[in-house]
């Protein structure tokens, strides 16, 4: 059985979107040995067993999510969302999955559909994919073209419609609640919560939204159980991830590698250390909206719960390196303008405090910053960040890497305070 | 611009948009959940989406125009001003920027001779910024038109542009 089954299809083999060729790799087997065989609840009994954790970036238990969605009463429609919107900073793990191998997000999403009794799902991808909604496009064309997917699959009593949304733009349509109003033909403005989507999501009806990387590990996980999802883990959590780096590394890259691989494995071994002329003064660990970590956090094993206790989170898993020849200050207001840029406008620390943050970082990098500048900075992160203040998770996430920031590079900014310009010259 | 449509403003779209705008409202619960993917359908025909063609989906869909130009605002892939017949997508996300692509894309303002938001002269390029391509490992990235261009450098790109 591989160690790598996310990328069993695509590394090596330059991976394949043909129809019969991932059938002859045990490719739908998963679904015909479960669909109309295995009791919807023992799915979901087994994947609370292999205890997955979203892989978008909030790590939330995936079985415990799914467990949320009521019983099936009346034909009402009851929806699987697929959250193919990436567009985290940094981030460039799903559409590796999805160009190279989309029969295996569409798999995991039939034996999810099937265990949460939807009958209706969509991938929600971003507009700018356009050679992964071709091939999803076409994997779909193919296993409806086999029973797999539609009215009846397999002969069973379960059907289930596969639809690919193309999104017109906006990072805050990964949020799900935002996603879901997008869904709906409106702004992509997060809902309050409660009522979770799970009870009352799209349309109202009872919806489960999931990371394209944690919908393909659900075939696997079902294919060979929880006990062997488990074994892949090196740590406390089970199963592999994708790993990435970008930045000034050798070797930038993205690999599958067991949950809890340290870091240092991650950027010496597989990313091939730092590009010659560079050294590495820190890093976010995943994504923009994670908090710096610096060299000192190199033995870290990958994986949620460590990586939360050295004062950041996994995020998606891929990092950004920043190099010693890169301005932290340039980074972090760089972060702060997507951030701005990126808000919905509909919570007011979001859309007011953001915008002043990134002004505040703007005249810092451009040597105009005065010495109260650190104390406006540290106070508006500290109410942005704060928890409650807003409807969704994107102005603390904003605050992340500010706040960490201003702790590890905090002798950058009174450089550039003090010396009245950027010290890092960049050759043109 | 009225707030409210005007009759007969449906009339301005061709049939063939209005076929296709109405497969999409079929499988809807409403018809105003139709109303991204009917931007997207006359805006691929059209190239944007003008007051007119904003005036017409709203009739259609059963909404007021001042709600359907909300949400074609909101979104970044729906043009409200005319663009050049490619649009270029740079993305300005961090990693791209520590592999110097804010240098890069000053060679290309200054190469095409517009900032973000403009249209070349002869109409070929609209510069607009993005977030994250998703390409990060070859970092810088752009998109031009539904191509992918990374690894980019202030050297190749003039190749690519020319």
């Amino acid at each position: 059985m591989t160690d790598k089954p996310l990328t069993q299809n695509i590394i090596g083999f330059a991976g394949h979107t043909d129809f019969d060729r991932y059938e002859s790799r045990g490719g739908y087997a998963a679904v015909r040995k479960t669909v109309g065989r295995t009791d919807p609840d023992a799915v979901l009994e087994l994947l609370k067993e292999a205890n997955l954790r979203g892989r978008g970036g909030a790590g939330f238990p995936t079985g415990m999510k799914w467990s949320f969605v009521p019983k099936k009463e009346g034909n009402g429609h009851r929806y699987l969302v697929a959250n193919a919107d990436e567009m985290e900073p940094g981030t460039f793990k799903d559409r590796l999955l999805m160009e190279k191998d989309p029969h295996q997000l569409i798999e995991g999403m039939i034996l999810s559909a099937y265990t949460i009794s939807a009958d209706v799902g969509y991938i929600f991808i971003r507009g700018e994919y356009h050679v992964a909604i071709a091939r999803l496009q076409e994997a779909i064309n193919a296993a409806a073209a086999s029973g797999l997917l539609g009215e009846h699959i397999l002969g069973s009593a379960f059907s289930f419609q596969l639809h690919v949304h193309v999104s017109a733009g906006r990072y805050i349509c990964g949020e799900e609640t935002a996603l879901l109003n997008s869904l709906e033909g409106k702004r992509a403005i997060p809902r309050a919560k409660p009522p979770f989507p799970q009870v009352s999501g799209l349309w109202g009806r009872p919806t489960i939204v999931n990371n394209v990387e944690t919908l393909c590990n659900v075939t696997h996980i079902v294919a060979h159980g929880a006990d062997w999802f488990k074994s892949l883990g090196l740590g406390v959590d089970g199963g592999t991830k994708l790993f990435g780096a970008s930045g000034r590394v050798a070797r930038p890259g993205c690999w599958e590698l067991p949950m809890g691989t340290p870091i240092r494995e991650i950027l010496e071994e597989h990313a091939g250390g730092m590009a010659e002329g560079y050294q590495l003064k820190g890093f976010l660990p995943g994504g923009a909206s994670t908090d710096f970590l610096t060299p000192d956090h190199l033995d870290i094993p990958m994986e949620y719960e460590t990586v939360q206790q050295a004062g950041s989170r996994m995020g998606t898993g891929t990092m950004i390196i920043l190099d010693d020849r890169s301005c932290a200050v340039g980074m972090i207001a760089n972060l702060a303008k997507f951030f701005a840029r990126e808000s919905c406008g509909f919570c007011t620390p979001c859309r007011e405090g953001l915008p002043w943050v990134q002004e505040v970082l703007d005249r810092i990098e451009a040597g105009n910053g005065e010495p109260d500048d650190l104390d406006v900075l540290e106070r508006q992160a500290q109410f942005i960040g704060a928890i409650g203040n807003t409807h969704c998770a994107h102005a603390p996430g904003a605050m992340e890497p500010l706040t960490s920031g201003l702790r590890y590079f905090r002798d950058e900014f009174i450089t550039h305070i003090e010396g009245k310009a950027c010290p890092y010259q960049r050759e043109v | 611009m009225s707030n409210i449509a005007t009759d007969n403003a449906v009339d301005f779209l061709t049939a063939q948009e209005v076929t296709e705008i109405e497969s999409e409202i079929s499988h809807l619960p409403n018809r105003p959940s139709a109303a991204i993917d009917a931007l997207k359908i006359v805006q691929s025909y059209r190239g944007w989406i003008s007051d007119e063609s904003l005036n017409a989906i709203a009739e259609m869909l059963g909404m007021s125009v001042a709600e359907l130009d909300g949400i074609a605002t909101f979104y970044n892939l729906i043009y409200r001003q005319p663009v050049g017949d490619k649009v270029i997508l740079y993305c300005d996300s961090v990693s791209c920027w520590l592999m110097d692509g804010d240098v890069v894309c000053e060679k290309i303002k200054q190469k095409l001779g517009v900032d973000y938001g403009g249209t070349t002269a002869d109409n070929k390029y609209t510069l607009l910024p993005v977030t994250c391509l998703g390409d990060c490992d070859h970092a810088p990235a752009m998109m031009v038109g539904d191509e992918l261009h990374h690894d980019l450098t202030t050297d190749n790109i003039e190749g690519l542009l020319s």
